[in-house]
């Protein structure tokens, strides 16, 4: 039973991971990108798990109700959203510009290049 | 009533000074209003140190919302130092960028320029002031993704693999930041750093409260570029234009470890950090690795902004060491270097900066002979690099005099070994430059250069002349370095 009560958690370590391993082994910078998305989001769902009250409801005033889930971590998580999508758009703009200077994303090839280059 | 407001004020000037600066879109009035900015973020901050050495630490409530639920803003002297720190070398280097940039960056993103310039330095002012965990990661967030942008803007492409990486490794740093929040969160309800610092103690031996510390000590090392996570910070400082390089140099990882400081000594407590957990342990055996192993690898650079990219490395090894000692001098050598060492570090890429100015090339054999065509430049040169080693009359001798004293006091007679051949190795790589500069013939590149323009050379200077009166009257800085240290490790034990 305990293991299935905390199935969330088990969910973020396993996307953490699985985010993380895609940004360090992956030559292609946008699949880093997409690793960083997927890191980013494990923590998105931590927090949202954290709000969850047993049998509470959506927090909203109705009558017969006294158990509510906590709104924060959802109002902080909207934010830490749009840093995440921030993020994601500077990156991928700079994918897009060393695309157009080395003509390539594989990050191998980059670094032959700049080792040709000095 | 503006005086209530000042705390407030200090981070929403920049923050909407940013768009104006966007709809300015003229490189040259894009200057002048981050030059207005910076002065006003300047005085600001003096008047908030002013304030807080009168009557002790300010409380503003942003909306007027009382502090566990509305945001606050809580400004102590530790704040109020960082706040110093950050706005004096911002103002100093957006001053030296007016010349610097013409040549570095395409006239028509100028104007962007100076918009991510200041929106990192909204950010950075932000992480000072805030006393809301949260919204520590949402400015942090803030001056990082506008200093991927300034770095990413340079005109040597290998920048933007630079930013890149930087990118990459910020984002997984500050991710962990935001673990580490949740995670407080959990186990306390609440996120300000006050009501944190009052709960924490009551839940703190739960497996939670201490995974959260690590995630905020790896993602803050991460920002701090502490070995052996700096892999970002070499290329970065490389590659950047030269202001942007003087800039970060002297603000961004001064802003980490001041993160540190707060995270570990105010939030979770000294008598959690550094009892139950030992964290010093840790950070001490980071920053020996890092001050030996960054003054290494610098002395083996060809370009010599990577030279003192790596030599940063080191350098932060001694503020983290502060940090590591555990005590009150060494928590006030910490303090101290990160002053000290934002005025020196700073000068020196100004210097390179300049040198890039006349001759495009900050390779080691370009610079061969330049102190004939440029010695104005390369005095302040050699004036900042005595001031890493550590010559007495410097501030680099201040820091390391505090931290020789710190190690002494804790009978740790080998760090103080440590401490003196990292300051030798330093020695090797100043001299390396300093001797191709003087005692080398003339390179290629260097036949047609002349001195940098005054607009470049002023504001070295100034930050030199700093160096040395710091370094000649230390009391004002050694006597608020140990005020914040005593104030940290509140009653010991």
């Amino acid at each position: 039973m305990q293991a299935f009560g905390l199935f969330n958690y088990w969910v973020v370590v396993l996307l953490m991971m699985t985010g993380l391993y895609i940004v360090t082994a992956s030559p292609n910078l946008i699949k880093k990108i997409i690793g960083l998305n997927i890191f980013q989001t494990s923590v998105f769902i931590l927090y949202i798990t954290i709000g969850k009250v047993s049998f509470g409801t959506a927090p909203i005033l109705v009558d017969g109700v006294s158990r509510y889930s906590n709104p924060l971590p959802h109002v902080l998580i909207l934010t830490a959203i749009v840093v995440g999508v921030a993020t994601t758009a500077l990156g991928l703009a700079l994918v897009v510009r060393i695309h157009s200077a080395y003509g390539s994303i594989n990050e191998s090839e980059l670094q032959n290049e700049d080792a040709a280059d000095s | 009533m503006i005086r209530e407001q000042l705390a407030v004020l200090q981070v929403v000037i920049p923050l909407l000074a940013a768009p104006c600066c966007v709809l300015l879109h003229r490189a040259r009035w894009a200057w002048w209003l981050a030059v207005a900015v910076s002065i006003a973020c300047l005085a600001i901050a003096i008047a908030l140190t002013a304030q807080v050495s009168a009557h002790g630490a300010i409380t503003y409530l942003l909306g007027g919302w009382a502090a566990p639920w509305g945001i606050e803003y809580r400004i102590d002297e530790l704040s109020a130092f960082i706040l110093i720190v950050v706005s004096t070398i911002n103002l100093v280097t957006i001053l030296y960028a007016g010349r610097s940039v013409e040549q570095e960056i395409d006239p028509d993103r100028i104007y962007l320029f100076y918009t991510g310039w200041i929106l990192s330095l909204t950010g950075l002012l932000g992480i000072a002031v805030t006393g809301d965990v949260f919204n520590l990661f949402v400015f942090l967030e803030i001056s990082s993704l506008s200093s991927y942008l300034l770095v990413g803007l340079g005109r040597d492409r290998r920048c933007l693999t630079a930013a890149f990486q930087y990118l990459v490794l910020g984002t997984i740093g500050a991710t962990f930041i935001l673990i580490g929040v949740g995670l407080l969160y959990m186990m306390t309800g609440t996120l300000n750093m006050a009501d944190l610092a009052a709960r924490i103690p009551a839940v703190a031996d739960t497996r939670t409260v201490v995974v959260a510390l690590a995630f905020f000590s790896i993602g803050i090392a991460i920002k701090v570029a502490l070995f052996p996570l700096h892999m970002w910070l070499p290329n970065a400082y490389t590659y950047a234009p030269s202001a942007v390089s003087a800039f970060l140099a002297g603000t961004a990882t001064k802003v980490g470890v001041y993160m540190l400081l707060r995270i570990a000594l105010t939030v979770f407590g000294v008598r959690f950090s550094f009892g139950d957990i030992s964290l010093q342990h840790v950070l001490l055996v980071m920053a020996v690795l890092a001050m030996v192993s960054g003054s290494v690898m610098a002395i083996y650079q060809r370009n010599v902004k990577r030279v003192l990219a790596y030599s940063s490395v080191a350098q932060i090894g001694y503020m983290v060491l502060g940090i590591g000692l555990a005590s009150a001098t060494g928590i006030a050598a910490s303090v101290l270097h990160i002053f000290n060492h934002a005025l020196m570090k700073t000068a020196l890429f100004m210097v390179l900066g300049a040198i890039f100015y006349r001759i495009g090339s900050v390779a080691l054999e370009d610079l061969h002979g330049i102190a004939k065509r440029m010695p104005w430049t390369m005095a302040a040169f050699v004036a900042g690099g005595l001031s890493i080693i550590g010559v007495p009359l410097t501030v680099g001798f201040i820091s390391k005099w505090y931290l020789l004293v710190a190690a002494a006091q804790q009978g740790w007679w080998w760090l103080a070994a440590v401490i003196l051949i990292s300051s030798l190795i330093a020695v090797v790589y100043i001299w390396r430059i300093v001797e191709a500069a003087y005692f080398k013939p003339l390179s290629n590149a260097a036949q047609d250069a002349v001195e940098a323009p005054l607009g470049l050379l002023l504001p070295t200077w100034a930050l030199v002349a700093l160096n040395v009166y710091f370094g000649v009257d230390a009391t004002w800085t050694a006597s608020i370095a140990s005020r914040i240290a005593v104030a940290l490790l509140g009653t010991p034990g």
